[in-house]
């Protein structure tokens, strides 16, 4: 389990990103639930905190990708592959993610880059 | 279906999520699967990304529908609701239908006489875009004739790649129509902060070479070298096909709020389509990415219901572009602006949000490496207009 954030401190409609590799991101929906999902959008390297708050849904800030943060699954393309989904837990007002084991699907620049070929 | 691209796609998956389950025909004049365009002047060119990666349908996706590639639409016949068609194996075919969606798109235009001249190029399709980019590994000195955004684009990317690059754009700013006059001189000087030569206010008079080209001619007289010469000067909807037919064209494919036409049955969406937008009161062509992805569902939703549904509001137009390492990001219509606002950043540092105004209410945002203050203003955007 790793501490993002206090529940205090992340509003309803807003996001929070924690920086590990590859970076997670909490959303608090507009409905008062938790959920978090890779924060790396699978088609190009952006942001998904940065990203379109609807629902349980994410578009992408960039190039209009959507995602149900339930599932992590695509709902809108250009995105092709799921995002991980991460199990949330919150507990004395702080809010843990548990991150997925499985493989992230991240975009071909982003996934070159940590394999150290040419970004 | 009458076109096999973003808003073709779109609108099969569309139909098939609002529960159409009868006979789809998709006919397509490429010859390949949906792809995604954008990359083409971007990464694809850059050689980063492979054909595999530009596929918009997903692993497995099934939309049980009969595709019919590297065949043209040539004509629409109201009275037998039939399409005809040109080209591949399908040559004189007629697809009878009860309902047709018009997603032909636009074609790159072309420089008048450059005709068979090898070396120029423009770039709509994935096979422009294999050809310019195994010129692009050859290097040289790359002529881009137009400075919107195609061209703005595969400047980035050729001079990224070590090519000698020179823009020449006809008007005095480029990008002035889209972002106005302001914040095209700024998004455009990216160009000479990179080494990229930029000539404004000047016409090209023609290209010179015998079976290669060799040089662009310009109007005052000067001669720009060139190895190479991309043509972006933008594109026309492809709606010949469609003349006679009833369906009534005005820059393209004439359509309601809701993407139905002049004749029953039929919807148009995407580049070829011109949607009325009631904020303004106007028909609009829109050829951006994100309105042949969105606006589908409406027009799918017209077909079904036989034009019963109330359309919604569409979200205002968003469209990107990558140059130089830089994320651009513009959403509403600038044109209506009164004033623009730098509201972060710096323009000298190509870090930048900046918002139109017209009478003192936001109508378009800009954003230059700012996408998270620029969603919250996009989203603001559409809460106003909505």
């Amino acid at each position: 389990m790793i501490p993002a954030c206090r529940l205090v401190d992340l509003p309803r409609g807003e996001a929070f990103r924690l920086d590990i590799d590859p970076p997670v991101s909490v959303f608090h929906t507009d409905d008062g639930e938790l959920f978090a999902i890779d924060d790396t959008c699978t088609h190009q390297d952006a942001s998904l905190a940065d990203g379109w708050l609807e629902g349980c849904e994410v578009e992408c800030p960039l190039h209009a990708s959507k995602f149900d943060l339930r599932t992590g699954a695509v709902d809108a393309p250009p995105a092709k592959l799921p995002v991980r989904t991460h199990e949330v837990l919150v507990e004395d007002g702080m809010i843990y993610v548990q991150v997925s084991t499985d493989a992230p699907n991240l975009p071909p620049c982003v996934a070159s880059r940590l394999a150290g070929g040419p970004a | 279906m009458v076109g096999a691209s973003l808003a073709g796609l779109s609108a099969a998956r569309s139909l098939r999520k609002q529960g159409f389950d009868g006979r789809l025909v998709i006919i397509g004049d490429e010859i390949h699967r949906p792809y995604d365009r954008p990359p083409l002047s971007k990464e694809f060119l850059a050689g980063g990304i492979g054909e595999a990666d530009l596929a918009l349908e997903m692993d497995g996706e099934d939309l049980g529908a009969e595709w019919l590639l590297g065949t043209r639409a040539a004509g629409l016949d109201r009275t037998e609701r039939a399409v005809r068609l040109v080209g591949g194996g399908e040559d004189g075919r007629e697809i009878r239908a009860d309902g047709f969606v018009i997603a032909t798109g636009a074609a790159a235009r072309q420089l008048p006489g450059s005709d068979g001249l090898a070396g120029v190029h423009v770039l709509r399709t994935l096979d422009d875009a294999r050809a310019l980019r195994d010129e692009l590994a050859q290097g040289g000195r790359l002529v881009v004739i137009g400075g919107g955004f195609i061209g703005a684009e595969v400047a980035s990317t050729a001079h990224a790649l070590g090519l000698d690059v020179t823009v020449v754009e006809a008007a005095p700013t480029p990008l002035a129509g889209p972002l106005g006059e302001d914040m095209g001189r700024i998004v455009s000087a990216l160009h000479v902060d990179h080494g990229v030569r930029l000539l404004c206010g000047v016409g090209v008079k023609g290209l010179s070479g015998e079976s290669r080209v060799d040089a662009v001619l310009l109007e005052d007289g000067r001669t720009v070298p060139a190895d190479i010469v991309v043509v972006g000067v933008g594109a026309r909807p492809c709606v010949e096909w469609l003349e006679g037919s009833g369906v009534v064209l005005d820059n393209g494919v004439k359509c309601g709020a809701d993407g139905r036409t002049s004749l029953a049955g039929v919807v148009a969406v995407g580049d070829c389509a011109s949607w009325y937008d009631p904020r303004a009161g106007i028909h609009r062509r829109v050829e951006h990415w994100t309105g042949a992805q969105e606006r589908p569902a409406a027009a799918v939703a017209t077909l079904l219901a036989g034009g019963a549904v109330e359309p919604g509001v569409p979200r205002p137009p968003y469209f990107w572009s990558d140059q130089y390492g830089v994320k651009i990001q513009f959403a509403g219509h600038a044109a209506g602006a009164d004033s623009v606002t730098v509201e972060e950043g710096a323009p000298d540092d190509r870090n930048v949000l900046a918002v139109y105004r017209r009478a003192g209410h936001p109508v378009a945002v800009l954003g230059m490496n700012q996408p998270r203050l620029f969603t919250r203003w996009r989203k603001q955007l559409a809460a106003m207009t909505s």
